[in-house]
């Protein structure tokens, strides 16, 4: 579509640093020169070689959105996984990888965007709503924007420090614990309900664009109530990972 | 070959003739979807086929059911990468929905449920290559895997294949669809790896 746009080239990124994020992933930067940004919500496919030549390719969203040449992952280790245990137990700063994107061009924000924002992430689902909340903060838009975050426990947060400082600022956060709560919560760890939708989202009426990603049982479960709860299904953008 | 891994081996050897390039096995069928999941009834189910002079041809459920229907054995190949060998499935050849169809266009825009659009040449469509289908492994087809009946297009990659089905309009050129608009290849074929735009 874009001429301009090589996407399909693969660059060489460098492992600029990694962070352990949850027991089981990390969030890893990586700089990848003439990468020239991406918009918030957009993935990328990520290529490993072995020595004898054999390739892996996966594709990942990203967590960060700037006009940049660093692209920061987040990445849950999946238990029969090839190319995830490798990121998460393996990498180190100065290793490098090769990256193809920015791809897809559906479920992504951009700040000119004024309509109010509901994003709704269950587990490692929350990298390209990071993303998005990133370039709300980033770019100054007064858009509404509400976070409801649902973790198995608080140590399966990814970007802990980050989002509380978006839910004393620019963001209203609602935390779901579907196992295990911190010390006191109020509400006994479940899944999200309708009860929850209703009480923690921004209503249909207010006509929100609502972004949902998550495992696929997670995404059907939520975009199925948003839908009884008013929401034109043209509104609600998903992304599902995994099988069921 | 791109540059090396430190440290990293892969997990399987096996280079599977079954597999177009870039693609991993799963024996999973995962979803993947734009949006919340359209829930279709089929008494209120029609599927049509419209040509360029304007006229319309109709199927209700019942009459997709009277029509010949053929037992599809078939691999398919999703753009994130898995792939899914030996599916079967049960649906109707396009051959036989278009076999009274006047057209001198080419192109075909597939219209679903829900508003996702997806461009497959006609050819594409004819010759033993395309059915709406409407079971999977013997069981009728989930909403969540494109129920009551989608498109099955097992030699392109798979959202080629539209979900939740309705209608067919001719088009004369090759006009992108949903994902085709949204920085995916105008045609899809997996052997050649064709994912982007």
């Amino acid at each position: 579509m874009t001429a301009l746009a090589p996407t399909s080239v693969w660059k060489v990124g460098v492992v600029a640093s990694v962070h352990t994020e949850t027991p089981t992933g990390r969030s890893i930067m990586i700089d990848v020169p003439g990468w020239g940004g991406n918009l918030a919500g957009q993935h990328l496919d990520l290529r490993l070689t072995a020595p004898d030549g054999y390739q892996a390719v996966r594709s990942y969203s990203i967590a960060s959105a700037s006009s940049g040449d660093r692209v920061e992952l987040a990445v849950d280790r999946l238990p029969d996984g090839e190319v995830s245990p490798y990121l998460v137990d393996e990498l180190q700063p100065g290793d490098e990888l090769e990256l193809r994107g920015p791809l897809g061009g559906w479920f992504v924000w951009r700040p000119e965007q004024t309509e109010p924002v509901q994003l709704i992430g269950g587990g490692s689902g929350i990298v390209p709503l990071m993303a998005m909340a990133r370039a709300h903060a980033a770019s100054g838009s007064t858009a509404r924007f509400r976070l409801l975050y649902s973790v198995r426990t608080p140590e399966d947060v990814f970007f802990k420090d980050e989002l509380m400082a978006f839910a004393s600022s620019a963001i209203e956060i609602t935390w779901v614990y579907t196992r295990a709560t911190p010390a006191g919560w109020a509400t006994p760890a479940g899944r999200v309900s309708r009860d929850i939708l209703t009480s923690s989202t921004i209503p249909a009426n207010e006509n929100p664009a609502v972004f949902v990603c998550g495992p696929t049982g997670f995404v059907e479960t939520v975009a199925d109530l948003l839908v009884e709860l008013g929401h034109p299904a043209a509104s609600v953008k998903t992304e599902r990972f995994g099988g069921k | 070959m791109g540059i090396i891994s430190r440290g990293f081996s892969g997990r399987s050897r096996e280079q599977n003739p079954e597999l177009p390039p870039g693609q991993f096995l799963t024996e999973d069928f995962p979803v993947l979807s734009a949006g919340p999941t359209p829930r279709i009834d089929t008494d209120e189910w029609e599927f049509t086929i419209s040509t360029e002079d304007g006229t319309v041809h109709r199927w209700s459920w019942a009459d997709l059911m009277a029509l010949p229907v053929e037992e599809v054995a078939t691999d398919i190949h999703c753009v994130t990468r898995w792939s899914k060998l030996g599916t079967s499935w049960r649906g109707v050849s396009l051959d036989t929905l278009f076999a009274g169809i006047d057209t001198k266009y080419g192109y075909t825009m597939a219209h679903s449920y829900g508003g996702y659009t997806t461009n497959v040449p006609l050819a594409d469509l004819l010759g033993g290559k395309a059915w709406i289908a409407f079971e999977f492994d013997g069981q009728p087809l989930d909403p969540e895997h494109g129920g009551p009946a989608r498109l099955l297009i097992p030699h392109l990659y798979f959202w080629k294949s539209a979900k939740w089905v309705r209608g067919i309009q001719m088009h004369k050129g090759d006009d992108p669809g949903f994902w085709e608009q949204n920085g995916y290849n105008i045609y899809g074929d997996p052997w050649l790896e064709q994912r982007y735009s």
